[in-house]
This record gives structure tokens, C-alpha cells and sequence, in this order.
């Protein structure tokens, strides 16, 4: 066995990733929650989140915390948008369509940006980047510390938000019983729009809180949603409480996995992770119904 | 049958091709399409007639190429002999990833996740272990003779791509016309209902998968032949699962001709948008990717649905006419 001086800053560690993590899987499971779709364009959505806080700093030399309260707003409108006036007219209310154009989705954004910015990898470099916080022995880097923070921060708004908003009330209305919403009078367009709108706008204030410590190139993005999958799956589709907790646990396994087994194997322990969940539990921890 | 000579009406035509220009362009874009509609005829008996859709069709065109490739390099076996084992590697593998997610009740979203994350699975196996080559991957030793399935010039290959395409079709159609094609597309319709009148509905995906993942083996033996050349992001890259649901739906899903139908025009598209802009990396990706939420949005039925609705517009058009004349 690891004496715990290594495995304590090994477990810290993976629960700050798995923050993240948690913060991607709440947009997805949101979605699921109430549209009933996964959203397989959420990779590509957050490759363009990243890339847009890569410019704003790049080009306008923008703080990429401050950047967050201007890019959460602009990709919830990308995705009110692409929910209401691509997906939902394209899919025609059919399951496997939606899978198929969030899928083209992915392809079109991902290739987009690889033709525009080529398959360079760019990072920004923050004087902060590198700073640590000592705690128990352990030395969490300053960003990771903030990006948990943060995390917390948006679950507890969000959770906020759905409870007590008549929007929220509405998103919660339509993802329990769908016909009798639309026949109390929400628009359910509406609301679906609204929901793929705030998952997309997690996907900004995750690129946000990610760009200090890491890179992006095209395919940035999609590391991060196959781990969100799993998160989602295994935190139960739609349970926020399940994404939040599954999260944390999928990044303190990737960590372990890392440690263990060496970091080009650690992600085969979350796919792994991944396809017994689907197999043995297809509804989760933490979901409740079939 | 009827179905059956129109498939070799058809596929005998592709094959003259070469009596009208034997250029190594022509060729070598033919034969990766009849690739794609060969892998996109695999995807289309799960997906098109099934309704099962895998996100994950690497996994078998993947185990194909290696199969082929490692048995030659490691074993010594005969290409001719390999290639048949490479299909009958994707065949298993199909079975595997069937048996466990139809027998834990996995549909729509859920098997497409699977299978997905199964290719993956297999894909960064493939970049580490030693026998796959890890990340360098394996080059088939060049032999040019016609016992190793090599040859001189691009001719053969293209014949016998044509050749394993009109395979791929006969079996498609005839499994449409058998009373297991009607099982699987009562299968696609309503699964419940299919269950409740003694369907199978295990045992029909099962089959319907171990099928489609050996054509779609069939098509990454044949890659690995062509190419001789193979590592994991080749063969078990999300790339060729993109494509092989591509051309069925952009041709036609649930079609005999689909697959065929959709590689032709999704690869036509690719090499136009190469000469228009150049070799930009990413822009064929960005056609086909709009071209597919296009043909979702406008044309569900896809290509071989357009020709079928245009038909119909004519011979209402002649049936309208023929009233009016026979009233006046």
C-alpha cells in the first residue's frame, strides 16, 4: 500500500478534476433530465468555450475568470439557439434523429474549428497558474482550488434557480410530465431551448475555469464529455445530486487509476467504469426510474 | 429474385468502369468509396433495418484490419486465409458487445453510448499493447503476388471491392426478404409489440449484429490489405464509425442501395470541397457533418426516399393528367 502522504494529495487532487467533471456532467444530465436526448455536441461545445476563452484573452487580454461573467451569458444564447432552431425543427421529435444531428453537430463544430485553427495545441499562461495552496501536506495547485470553489458555487445557484424561478419551476414542470406542462400553458419549446441554453452555459463556465491549467486543440473538448458520459451514467440520467457526486468519484478514480497503473492506462479505469455501469446498473447510483 | 439482379446489374456496371478510364485517381477514390458503402452496408442491417444505432462501428472494422494485419505479421498465415479470419474476429467481437448490451436491455441512446465507449475501449488497448504495434502501429510487409492479396496496380482491388459490395447487398437483400428480416424490422418498429407476438427480440439484434460487424470486419480487412498499413487511430478512430452511419442515412436508411447511394455522395462531396479549397484538414468533415443534420432535417428517408417521393410526384402528375384528358 501508498503511505497516505502520497494517497491524500492523489485523492485531493482527483476530487478538484472531478469538479469539473461534475460541472460538464451537470449541463449533459440537465439536458437529459428534461429533453430526454444526449447531447453527443456537448464535446464540441465545450472545445468552443475553450477556444473562446483562449481569444478573449488572446486577443482582448481578458482574465479568463472575468471572461466567464461575458461567455456564460453568450453560450447560454448558442444554445437557446441551437436547441430551438436547429435541433428541435431537424429532429422532428424522434429519438434516433436527435442522436443523429447533436452527433452531425459535433462533426460540424469539432471541423470547424480544426480548419480554422488547424490542430495546434494553445495554451495561456496566467502568472497565477502556478501558485499552490499548502493543506495537510498536500499541494493543491491555486486554479484547481478555485475551479472546486466555483463548481460548488454554480451547483448551489443553479439548484437555486430550478427551485424557486417560475423558469425553473417550468424546466421542472416539463421534465416530469411533458404533455400536462404544455397543457398548463408552458411552451415547451421554450423551455426546452432554456435548458440546452444553461447545460451550454456550464460548458462556459467550465472552459473558464479550465483554461488556466490547460490546453486546447480541436479535440480538447471530447476527453472531457466520454468522462462526462460516464459521470452522467453513472450518477443517474437527469439526477443533478448523481452528476455532482459521480463527478467527484469518476475524477478521485481517474487519479487513483493514474497513480496505479500510469497515466496512459488511468483512462481505461473510467471506461472501463463506464461500460460496467451501462451493463450491470444502466440506471445509475443515484437514478430513479427504468 | 428481382431485388438480387438489379444488385448485379448495378455492381457489374461499377465494375466496367475501368474499361472507360483506369487512372489511379478514378480508381483509388472508387475503391474508398465502395469502403464506406461497404462498412456503411454493415452499420445499415443493426441500424437501418434493426433501428439499433451504434455509435461504435470501429470496434469491428478496427478488428478486422488487426486481425488481418497481425495474423499475417505474427503468424504467418496466409492473407487470403487471414482475411477470412478477420471477418469472423469482427463477427465475435459483434457477438461479444451484442450478447452483453442487448442481454442488460441497452436501446437507443444508451447502446449508442456503449458502443461507443467499446470502441474507445479497444482503440486505446490497440495504442498500448505490444502485438497491435502500439502507437506506431503495423505495416502489412509488401509482397506484390496474388496469393498475398497484393498486386501490381490498383485494378484488382477495385474488382474486388466491387466484388465483397455485392456480397454485402445479396446477403442484406436476401435477410430482407427472409421471415428474419421481418422479425428485425418488427423489431426496429415496435419492440414491445414485436416481443408480445413471440419475436425473439434478443436473439434477432444478436444476429442482426453479428452480421452487420462481420461486414463491417469484411470492409477493415480489406483496409488493412489496401493500405497495408494499420494503427489505433486508423482502425479504431471515431472517423469510421462517423461514416459508416453517414451513407446509409445520407443514402437512404434501411436500404439496399442506401449505403452505396450515401458513399458515393458523401465522398463526391469530400473530394469537391478538396479542390475547391485546397487540402484544408476539417472541411470534408464539416460538409458531411452538415450534409447529415440536412438530410435529417429534410429528407428523413434520405436519397433512395427523395428518388422514391419524386417517382411518386410524377405518376400522381401523369394519373392527374390522364383523369383530366379522359374528363375532357
Amino acid at each position: 500500500m501508498l503511505s497516505s502522504v502520497i494517497l491524500v494529495p492523489a485523492v485531493l487532487n482527483g476530487l478538484m478534476t472531478g469538479a469539473v467533471y461534475a460541472l460538464v456532467a451537470l449541463g449533459l444530465t440537465l439536458i437529459y433530465g428534461v429533453l430526454h436526448i444526449i447531447n453527443f455536441a456537448h464535446g464540441a461545445l465545450l472545445t468552443a468555450a475553450m477556444f473562446a476563452v483562449f481569444f478573449t484573452y488572446k486577443l482582448l487580454g481578458v482574465d479568463p475568470y472575468v471572461a466567464a461573467v461575458g461567455l456564460t451569458p453568450l453560450f447560454f444564447v448558442i444554445g437557446y439557439a441551437l436547441q430551438r432552431y436547429v435541433i428541435g425543427p431537424a429532429a422532428h421529435g424522434d429519438d434516433r434523429n436527435i442522436l443523429l444531428v447533436t452527433l452531425g453537430l459535433a462533426v460540424v463544430i469539432e471541423n470547424a474549428l480544426l480548419y480554422a485553427f488547424r490542430a495546434d495545441t494553445r495554451t495561456i499562461n496566467l502568472p497565477y497558474a502556478f501558485d499552490v495552496i499548502e493543506f495537510h501536506n498536500a499541494f493543491l495547485a491555486k486554479p484547481r482550488v478555485i475551479a472546486c470553489a466555483a463548481v460548488i458555487g454554480v451547483a448551489l445557484v443553479l439548484g437555486i434557480l430550478m427551485r424557486f424561478t417560475s423558469t425553473g419551476k417550468a424546466i421542472r414542470a416539463v421534465a416530469k410530465e411533458k404533455l400536462g406542462a404544455e397543457l398548463a400553458g408552458i411552451d415547451v419549446a421554450h423551455i426546452y431551448a432554456v435548458t440546452f441554453g444553461i447545460g451550454t452555459a456550464c460548458l462556459a463556465i467550465a472552459a473558464c475555469l479550465l483554461m488556466p491549467t490547460y490546453y486546447v486543440n480541436p479535440h480538447a473538448g471530447n476527453a472531457f464529455v466520454l468522462v462526462a458520459f460516464t459521470v452522467v451514467v453513472l450518477g443517474g440520467m437527469g439526477s443533478v445530486t448523481g452528476a455532482l457526486l459521480g463527478g467527484l468519484f469518476v475524477g478521485v478514480v481517474e487519479s487513483l487509476c493514474g497513480l496505479y497503473l500510469g497515466e496512459s492506462l488511468g483512462q481505461i479505469g473510467i471506461f472501463v467504469m463506464f461500460i460496467l455501469v451501462l451493463l450491470l446498473r444502466p440506471n445509475g447510483l443515484f437514478g430513479e426510474r427504468a | 429474385m428481382k431485388g438480387i439482379s438489379t444488385i448485379l446489374v448495378v455492381t457489374t456496371l461499377l465494375a466496367l468502369v475501368p474499361i472507360v478510364t483506369t487512372s489511379n485517381v478514378v480508381l483509388n477514390f472508387l475503391v474508398t468509396t465502395l469502403l464506406i458503402a461497404l462498412v456503411g452496408q454493415g452499420w445499415n442491417l443493426l441500424g437501418g433495418y434493426g433501428g439499433q444505432y451504434s455509435f461504435g462501428h470501429a470496434a469491428f472494422f478496427g478488428t478486422g484490419a488487426y486481425a488481418t494485419a497481425i495474423l499475417q505479421l505474427r503468424f504467418g498465415v496466409n492473407a487470403w486465409v487471414a482475411f477470412g479470419f478477420a471477418i469472423a474476429a469482427g463477427a465475435l467481437v459483434g457477438a461479444i458487445i451484442g450478447a452483453l448490451s442487448f442481454r442488460s436491455g441497452l436501446k437507443g441512446s444508451y447502446f449508442a453510448l456503449v458502443t461507443l465507449a467499446f470502441a474507445e475501449v479497444l482503440r486505446i488497448i490497440a495504442s498500448v499493447a505490444p502485438v497491435t504495434g502500439a502507437g506506431v502501429g503495423l505495416l502489412v510487409k509488401l509482397d506484390l503476388r496474388p496469393e498475398a492479396f497484393q498486386f501490381q496496380s490498383r485494378l484488382p482491388f477495385y474488382i474486388i471491392a466491387v466484388a465483397l459490395v455485392a456480397i454485402a447487398m445479396i446477403v442484406v437483400r436476401l435477410i430482407e426478404d427472409s421471415r428474419f428480416g421481418a422479425y428485425l424490422v418488427a423489431v426496429r418498429e415496435n419492440e414491445d409489440a414485436a416481443k408480445a407476438l413471440g419475436v425473439n427480440v434478443v436473439r434477432t439484434k444478436l444476429i442482426a449484429m453479428t452480421v452487420s460487424a462481420a461486414i463491417t470486419a469484411s470492409g477493415g480487412a480489406f483496409y488493412a490489405q489496401y493500405f497495408l498499413f494499420v494503427d489505433s487511430g486508423i482502425a479504431y478512430g471515431p472517423w469510421i464509425s462517423i461514416e459508416a452511419l453517414l451513407a446509409p442515412i445520407i443514402g437512404g436508411v434501411g436500404t439496399v442501395f442506401g449505403p452505396l447511394l450515401g458513399a458515393l455522395v458523401v465522398k463526391t462531396l469530400g473530394e469537391l470541397a478538396k479542390h475547391v479549397t485546397g487540402d484544408a484538414p476539417g472541411l470534408d468533415l464539416v460538409i458531411y457533418g452538415s450534409v447529415l443534420v440536412l438530410v435529417v432535417a429534410f429528407a428523413p428517408r434520405g436519397i433512395a426516399g427523395l428518388v422514391a417521393s419524386v417517382r411518386n410526384l410524377f405518376q400522381k402528375a401523369r394519373e392527374t393528367a390522364a383523369g383530366e384528358r379522359s374528363r375532357g
